[in-house]
């Protein structure tokens, strides 16, 4: 089955001159939750953006099932749910209203059963007859996710989705994330927060300076790209590492009772227990040992600063 | 394939938008025309009588009527369609699966809607003060719905081009506001000296106000036919500007 969001050679450079992408090529599967991780300035938004029809691209194209979002936008545009960055809300209408309208907008019949479900799932249903302007940040975060789903999307673009919000509806919205992925809906969100990334995705786009650098499951990601770390616990401080131990690189702790080991999985010898032969015959007495793996963070870190 | 529900959204949004400011959108323009009426129909009609054998203060109506019109129809369709830009709410319109037709008549049908009834009621508060005939009354809702449409539709173009509030109010304040004073709205062109008769041939508006005279009292600067080709030559001109401002996406789509 061909994927849901086909990218092929996406550029955008804008008015101004600033190239915000470039030629990126990009497959999202049915079903997936894809978590397009980077920094501010990226990519992500104005990315996102070409797919829901706020920005034209400059070259390239992209088709939503099949259908290309330029010559065919009624199509795409019906299929996609997009929860914009900032705040953007009108002022004076209320809960209910804007969601109402949302779903019209997109097209579809009145369904207040369906709309009273989506404002109860977002804890929004006490304030349906609120004015916007009465709400807080994140009511307003929930209001935009409402508004999104209002007309039953197949595929839900989340922008930042977490920027400036708590942690019960940060936890909250991913419970909704999951139970819509579970019937189906396709996500894309950008973050970021790795942690984030972490957390919700299958599968994990790495954006910098306009730039898709790679998309990996997340998994094999972290185990293709990870590094592990091996701490050595000392019996006594040593206030130096020792001449013969200098080829393992090891980093010493300030009180000179740890001693860091930083390994690669993928490569053919691990060097643990050469180190640990070396250890002894240094006189080290080891007190305990502790394996950790490398963060998805340390991960992006090393591939957007790599040159 | 016409996205019906859109349009309805987009209308009943925009009517509501003027029930909740009842008071700015009806009773002003109402209070408004109503000093409008005191000021020129009482204290100037009583030194000029009659005007092309209309008592002075029945002949100042269709130039009121046609004044809130077209200020009124500008300034509701630009910041209906300017204040979603305003505040970014703009983006959902954008990626929803809706043409630039299904748009303006959203938007600008609602406007001229508003326009239309506040025409209404101005003519029924003029008819308080005064005994209105209307001669050819067809022609003149002709009038009225027309210049409301053609009026919405360039105030939406207003609303499309303004990048900030100044800009909203300039073309209203600095351009409409005197062709309507200048177009004859108060007097007949008749009365002017000779060099600026034919001046004042070049207002656009002067055709609008002379035409919608004529559909009440048969009394009119230039001929009714001539007014209205002119009103949709002003239509075709405003429907082919925003065709255009949607095709190329201006100051909507980068």
């Amino acid at each position: 089955m061909p994927a849901i969001v086909q990218i092929q050679s996406l550029s955008k450079t804008y008015a101004s001159g600033h190239q915000a992408l470039s030629t990126v090529d990009l497959e999202i599967e049915e079903g997936e939750i894809l978590a397009l991780l980077g920094p501010n300035g990226a990519g992500k938004t104005t990315m996102i953006s070409i797919i829901c029809g706020i920005v034209s691209p400059s070259t390239g194209r992209v088709l939503v099932a099949g259908h290309d979002i330029v010559d065919e936008y009624r199509i795409t545009r019906e299929l996609i749910g997009l929860v914009p960055q900032e705040l953007t809300l009108g002022a004076f209408d209320t809960v209910w209203n804007t969601v109402n309208f949302s779903r019209g907008l997109f097209g579809q019949k009145p369904n207040p059963a369906y709309i009273e479900q989506v404002l109860k799932d977002l804890s929004l249903w006490d304030k349906r007859e609120s004015e916007l302007r009465e709400l807080s940040g994140g009511m307003k975060r929930r209001v935009l996710i409402a508004k999104a789903l209002s007309h039953e999307p197949k595929i839900l673009f989340l922008d930042e989705p977490t920027a400036g919000v708590d942690v019960e509806l940060r936890q909250d919205m991913w419970k909704l994330v999951r139970r819509l992925n579970d019937s189906g809906v396709t996500i894309i969100l950008t973050t970021h927060y790795i942690e984030e990334a972490e957390e919700i995705a299958d599968r994990v786009g790495i954006i910098n300076q306009g730039k898709l650098l790679l998309v990996e499951d997340k998994a094999s990601l972290m185990h293709k790209l990870g590094k592990k770390q091996l701490q050595i616990e000392l019996r006594a401080p040593v206030a130096a590492v020792p001449e013969s131990l200098a080829a393992y690189k090891l980093e010493a702790s300030a009180d000179g009772c740890q001693l860091t080991y930083t390994y690669d999985t993928q490569g053919e010898r691990t060097g643990i227990t050469a180190l640990l032969q070396d250890l002894h015959a240094a006189g080290l007495q080891l007190k305990d040992l502790k394996s950790s793996q490398s963060s998805l963070e340390e991960i992006f870190v090393s591939l957007v600063s790599a040159p | 394939m016409i996205n019906l529900q859109a349009i309805r959204v987009i209308y009943k949004y925009e009517m509501l938008r003027a029930w909740n400011t009842l008071l700015q959108t009806i009773a002003s323009p109402v209070i408004a025309t109503s000093l409008y009426f005191v000021v020129f129909g009482a204290a100037i009609g009583s030194r000029i009588e009659e005007v092309e054998g209309v008592s002075y203060g029945v002949f100042i109506v269709p130039g009121l009527v046609m004044f809130a019109l077209l200020t009124q129809s500008i300034s509701n369709a630009s910041f209906g369609i300017f204040f979603p830009k305003f505040t970014g709410t703009i983006y959902e319109v954008m990626s929803a699966p809706i043409s630039f037709f299904e748009i303006v008549v959203g938007y600008v049908g609602a406007a001229a809607t508003k326009s239309l009834i506040l025409g209404t009621i101005i003519l029924l508060t003029a008819n308080l003060f005064v005994d209105l005939r209307v001669e050819h009354p067809l022609v003149m809702v002709l009038f009225l719905v027309l210049t409301c449409i053609s009026f919405s539709l360039f105030g939406f173009i207003i609303g499309l081009w303004a990048t900030n509030f100044e800009k909203l109010q300039l073309i209203p304040m600095l351009v409409i506001t005197p062709l309507v004073f200048l177009g004859g709205s108060f007097y007949s062109v008749s009365m002017l000296p000779p060099a600026w008769q034919t001046v004042t041939l070049f207002n656009p508006v002067l055709y609008l106000i002379s035409g919608f005279r004529w559909s009440f009292f048969e009394v009119a600067d230039v001929s009714v036919g001539i007014s209205l080709a002119m009103i949709s030559l002003f239509l075709l001109a405003c429907l082919g500007l925003v065709w255009w401002m949607f095709k190329t996406g201006y100051r909507l789509r980068q």
